[in-house]
């Protein structure tokens, strides 16, 4: 991994300030508002905002890079930071011809905004691709409201990205995407966020209600921002998050076995052969993520920014298949590391905990189902040739 | 051509509007077709018209209006 003054600023957060802070923000279910007041000093928040524009102009290898590392110090930290990362970069991709979200991505690199998506909604069943909530315009002003099942720190975003159908007339999939501005928008909370798991992105259930001026509604499809956009730097991202978790955990059944092995030279410890045994599966893992995002960073930087490969059925399947491989290979790891580490590995108070990782693991196979991608990938491979 | 192409979609689209109603160059995305209704109206248009897309037609583009399925047949036809 090549370091940069980005990947440094992340590791020094990291190790001093999300990690020290993680175990609090886990128990308590809060959100991890010291990492990101570090995180916005250093300007991380603005990481992909091109640099035209004053951002740091990150693409997609420095971006997973910067949440592999976070996610080693605190999963929630990581998680938030990505999914705020996957609003810029639909803001930056696909509103660079407005001079409002010009504007706006400039704001962003001064005042360091954090964005919140809003995409689930009551009655759609997870699937991101149909609203049911519509912008209603009215002369150049619109109104939307939107009973969404979950907002992931929706009480600590400055602004949110919403998904709508475009007008109350169209179709369930002809969405729009609307960015919302804290000072034009209410959030009534719902339910509340008490999970086995990645408790720090505080995401319970919102009432949503807002007004705003028609320029915050996005001129390009949703349809369009998904395939290009938010589903790459969503499947990547996480990914990457969840590679940052199981190299703790990795690194926590490291520490024990080196442990065993001082307690007694000269013999190997018996789980030093699952060590060996993890330690290759993880290589696997992260062989697929940095795969997977080198590829998106060239398609990227293409004079199309990729839409023509990015909008193939080919690359969906293969953003499905990262998906589903490293949230099912996270949790193996994670549960292989608590065997090594045995009791010591079971407690939450010693030095190689693994409970956590094991209870924050298992929500990667329950973001967007993984029998939804799989039932997606099934109906693509009717049609799909070759590999 | 066409005919054949509204009928495939009017049985398989799972569209808002009678396709019969559609301009050739309508966008099928903004008459509610989703993608995965698109992959049976694929697989309708090969079994009828004896064609197999290649994947790198497999992409929203190509299946974007009745128009540009009609082209994309037509350069698979020769």
């Amino acid at each position: 991994m090549a370091e940069t003054s980005s990947t440094k600023a992340a590791a020094r957060i990291g190790a001093e300030v999300a990690g020290p802070n993680s175990t609090s923000v886990d128990r308590e279910a809060r959100f991890p508002r010291e990492a990101f007041d570090a995180l916005k000093q250093e300007r991380l928040l603005s990481a992909c905002v091109p640099r035209d524009l004053g951002g740091a102009g990150l693409g997609m290898i420095e971006l997973a890079q910067l949440c592999e590392i976070l996610a080693q110090h605190c999963s929630s930290t990581a998680m938030v930071f990505a999914m705020h990362q996957i609003q810029v970069a639909c803001l930056a991709r696909h509103g660079h011809a407005s001079a409002f979200f010009k504007r706006y991505l400039t704001d962003l690199v001064e005042k360091q905004y954090l964005i919140a998506s809003v995409t689930s909604e009551v009655g759609v069943g997870g699937e991101m691709r149909t609203s049911v909530c519509a912008v209603e315009r009215q002369g150049d002003r619109f109104k939307l409201d939107k009973d969404a099942t979950t907002i992931s720190y929706g009480a600590h975003a400055d602004d949110l990205l919403v998904t709508a159908r475009r007008a109350p007339e169209a179709a369930p999939s002809d969405q729009s995407l609307v960015l919302l501005s804290k000072a034009e928008y209410t959030l009534e909370q719902n339910g509340a966020w008490d999970t086995l798991g990645m408790r720090g992105t505080c995401s319970p259930p919102f009432k949503l209600r807002s007004t705003g001026s028609s320029e915050r509604i996005m001129e390009t499809p949703f349809a369009e921002i998904a395939s290009n956009t938010m589903v790459p730097f969503s499947h990547i991202l996480w990914a990457s998050c969840w590679l940052g978790i199981a190299t703790a955990a990795v690194s926590k059944a490291r520490a024990f076995v080196r442990m065993q092995a001082r307690a007694k030279p000269g013999t190997t410890p018996p789980v030093a052969l699952r060590l060996a045994e993890v330690s290759g599966t993880l290589q696997m893992m992260r062989a697929n993520v940095h795969d997977v995002a080198e590829e998106c960073e060239k398609l990227m930087a293409q004079p199309d920014a990729g839409a023509d490969v990015l909008s193939s059925m080919s690359f969906a399947l293969k953003m499905n298949n990262l998906k589903v491989a490293t949230s099912q290979v996270l949790v193996e790891i994670v549960q292989r590391c608590l065997l090594i580490c045995g009791i010591m590995g079971y407690k939450n108070d010693s030095k190689v905990s693994i409970g956590q990782h094991l209870r924050d693991g298992l929500s990667a196979a329950l973001m967007v189902g993984n029998d939804r991608i799989y039932a997606t990938n099934a109906s693509m491979l009717l049609v799909l040739k070759e590999d | 051509m066409l005919d054949e192409i509204r009928a495939i979609l009017k049985e398989h689209g799972r569209i808002t509007v009678d396709p019969a109603t559609l301009a050739d160059d309508a966008d099928l995305y903004l008459a509610g077709l989703t993608s995965h209704a698109s992959v049976n109206v694929m697989l309708a248009l090969e079994d009828k018209f004896e064609v197999e897309f290649p994947d790198r037609m497999l992409k929203r583009g190509i299946f974007g209006s009745i128009a540009s399925i009609r082209a994309a047949i037509e350069e698979l036809k020769g």
